[in-house]
């Protein structure tokens, strides 16, 4: 058995997603974890699949959806990591501000220093307004305080709002 | 005094419409400042919110600095939303604060000031706060719940120099807003 990474990117179109995942279907390849979305209008789809197949098998059956130039296709074999015991913190992270050079590396770079691990990230520029939103694991030792004060610090040297807090989670 | 019994005539002047403001415009992100509820240019600008507020499609509220004024004044008005349950029509608070918060819930919003976004915001249900009513200053005590709630925690965040964007939940928690022709 492997595991393959599939990475579908290109100009959207309905279908893309009946057809890619109907050719994996046919090999027998069981989809896990995917996630798609669309960057200002294009298409961008990662997703984990397993079976007992070859990268160049998965390829091939994904040919047809690369046929016409409009999407690329890749594979590739992963190796198959435990899920991290996690010993962070949930927190969430937001930037918003004018669009310049350097927002998001400035303050994913004081994440990075503290340990934090940022586990999902989104950003969006609508107009001028340039906003980020990071969910980041913080160590338990960091201190969220000195954390917090430094990004403001950095908010304030780029004209930009930063806020963290601890991510609410409700168990139902 | 009781909210029941204000209502923007009492103002006692007529509102004009102005511009909303809109992010990364930086009087959206700064603290207001305290405000005495019956100066005239007080009174003339809680017109004014109303005004603004009543000429924009599906504006339920809008405070003072997004209409690039830094002063602790907003309206609301959610009266016959969807999913309003206690409602006090229209209404104008000075400094107002949240005395009691409980039971969250999340919930979409959207902004005049942020246009193109919306987000899923975790907010209170039930609320309690305190402020002032213009122009006669008189203290007064607010309970309400459900969107009535959440609208006047998105406006004193504003007040505060604060957005939705900064409060929402998590990374797919934005999304680009919808224009429905
Ligand atoms: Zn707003």
């Amino acid at each position: 058995m492997s595991l393959i990474a599939v990475t579908v990117i290109g100009h959207d179109r309905p279908g893309i997603i009946a057809e890619a995942t109907s050719a994996l279907a046919e090999l027998g390849i069981n989809l896990e974890d995917s996630t798609m979305t669309r960057l200002r209008g294009h298409f961008a789809m990662m997703l984990l699949c397993e079976g007992d197949t070859t990268v160049s098998q998965v390829e091939r059956a994904l040919g047809d959806l690369a046929a016409d130039g409009t999407l690329q296709v890749s594979a590739r074999e992963v190796d198959r990591d435990e899920p991290g015991t996690s010993s962070g913190r949930p927190y969430v992270l937001t930037v918003h501000g004018g669009d310049r050079l350097g927002i998001v590396s400035a303050v994913t770079s004081v994440l990075a220093r503290a340990g934090g691990n940022i586990t999902d990230l989104t950003t969006r520029l609508t107009n001028d307004l340039y906003m980020v939103v990071a969910e980041v694991d913080l160590p338990v030792d960091a201190d969220e305080s000195v954390l917090a004060a430094e990004l403001t610090a950095i908010g304030r040297q780029l004209g930009i709002d930063v806020a963290l807090r601890a991510q609410e989670t409700d168990v139902l | 005094m009781s909210l029941h019994d204000w209502s923007v005539h009492d103002l006692g002047t007529e509102g004009q419409v102005r511009e909303v403001l809109r992010a990364p415009d930086a009087v959206l992100s700064t603290p207001s400042e305290k405000v005495d509820p019956g100066d005239a240019s007080v009174v003339q600008l809680a017109a004014d919110l109303v005004a603004t507020m009543r000429v924009s499609p599906g504006c339920v509220g809008l405070a003072a600095n997004q209409v690039g004024l830094a002063w602790h004044v907003f309206c609301v008005d959610v009266t016959e939303h969807p999913k309003a349950r206690t409602t006090h029509g229209t209404f104008v608070l000075c400094n107002a604060r949240v005395v009691e918060a409980s039971r969250k819930e999340k919930g979409r919003e959207g902004c005049m000031s942020v246009p193109e976004l919306t987000g899923d915001v975790k907010r209170a249900t039930r609320l309690t706060v305190t402020g002032q009513l213009p122009p006669s200053g008189d203290e007064i005590v607010v309970e309400t719940d459900a969107f009535e709630a959440r609208a006047v925690q998105h406006e004193i965040d504003h007040c505060d120099g604060f957005l939705f964007l900064d409060r929402v939940a998590g990374a797919h928690a934005v999304y680009a807003r919808k224009t429905y022709l």
